[in-house]
């Protein structure tokens, strides 16, 4: 077994553990649950990449992660800033 | 040389697999939001730092490792961020099972 079918295999792991993982979305109950759950497909999302652009010796591959690293960081802020700003219109705390 | 930079990758990227599998595992089972929050940032460090720094001996130029070492710290600097933000929106909307 070569370096790059582990690599391959790895990353066919890691791709089949998010998978699973997005049955939180499913599950909920609650919204921020279900973000999570996006979390976990955006760091595993960029694992997987990462594993795939070494394994197959394309380095472009690696900008792809950066870009589903950066994405995944934005889908959470932008998420988050929307239930803080509806949950906080009731509440009189200030921020 | 060549076998042990091999045997560091496939036990370094083995043990983030491994971290995969708990956090996913810890994502399901946890009973409530803020132990599945701790269980998605062990994969968020762990998982991808492990997998990440298994990668480095595979990588033939200095540029290349370079931009996996900065994804990585991209990575985990937006995990901090966004796990303080999903642990405040939690407490800010009470105790949520």
């Amino acid at each position: 077994m070569t370096i790059a079918n582990f690599l391959l295999a790895a990353a066919a792991f890691v791709l089949l553990m998010v998978a699973i993982g997005l049955a939180r979305i499913l599950y909920g109950p609650a919204d921020v649950d279900r973000i999570l759950s996006v979390q976990l497909l955006g760091s595993g999302g960029v694992a997987v990449l990462l594993l795939l652009s070494v394994a197959v010796k394309l380095p472009p591959i690696m900008d792809v992660a950066l870009m589903l690293g950066l994405l995944a960081t934005f889908v959470s802020v932008a998420f988050l800033r929307d239930t803080a700003s509806s949950t906080s219109e009731s509440a009189t705390e200030d921020r | 040389m060549r076998l042990v930079l091999d045997i560091i990758t496939v036990v370094l990227v083995s043990a983030g697999g491994f971290f995969f599998l708990a956090g996913t595992i810890g994502l399901l089972r946890f009973p409530d939001t803020l132990t599945r929050l701790h269980a998605l940032t062990k994969v968020d460090n762990l998982g991808l730092g492990l997998i990440v720094f298994g990668l480095l001996p595979q990588v033939e130029s200095r540029l290349d490792a370079l931009k996996l070492t900065t994804i990585w710290l991209l990575v985990q600097m937006s995990g901090a961020i966004v796990s303080q933000l999903i642990a405040q929106a939690t407490r800010r909307s009470g105790r949520q099972t």
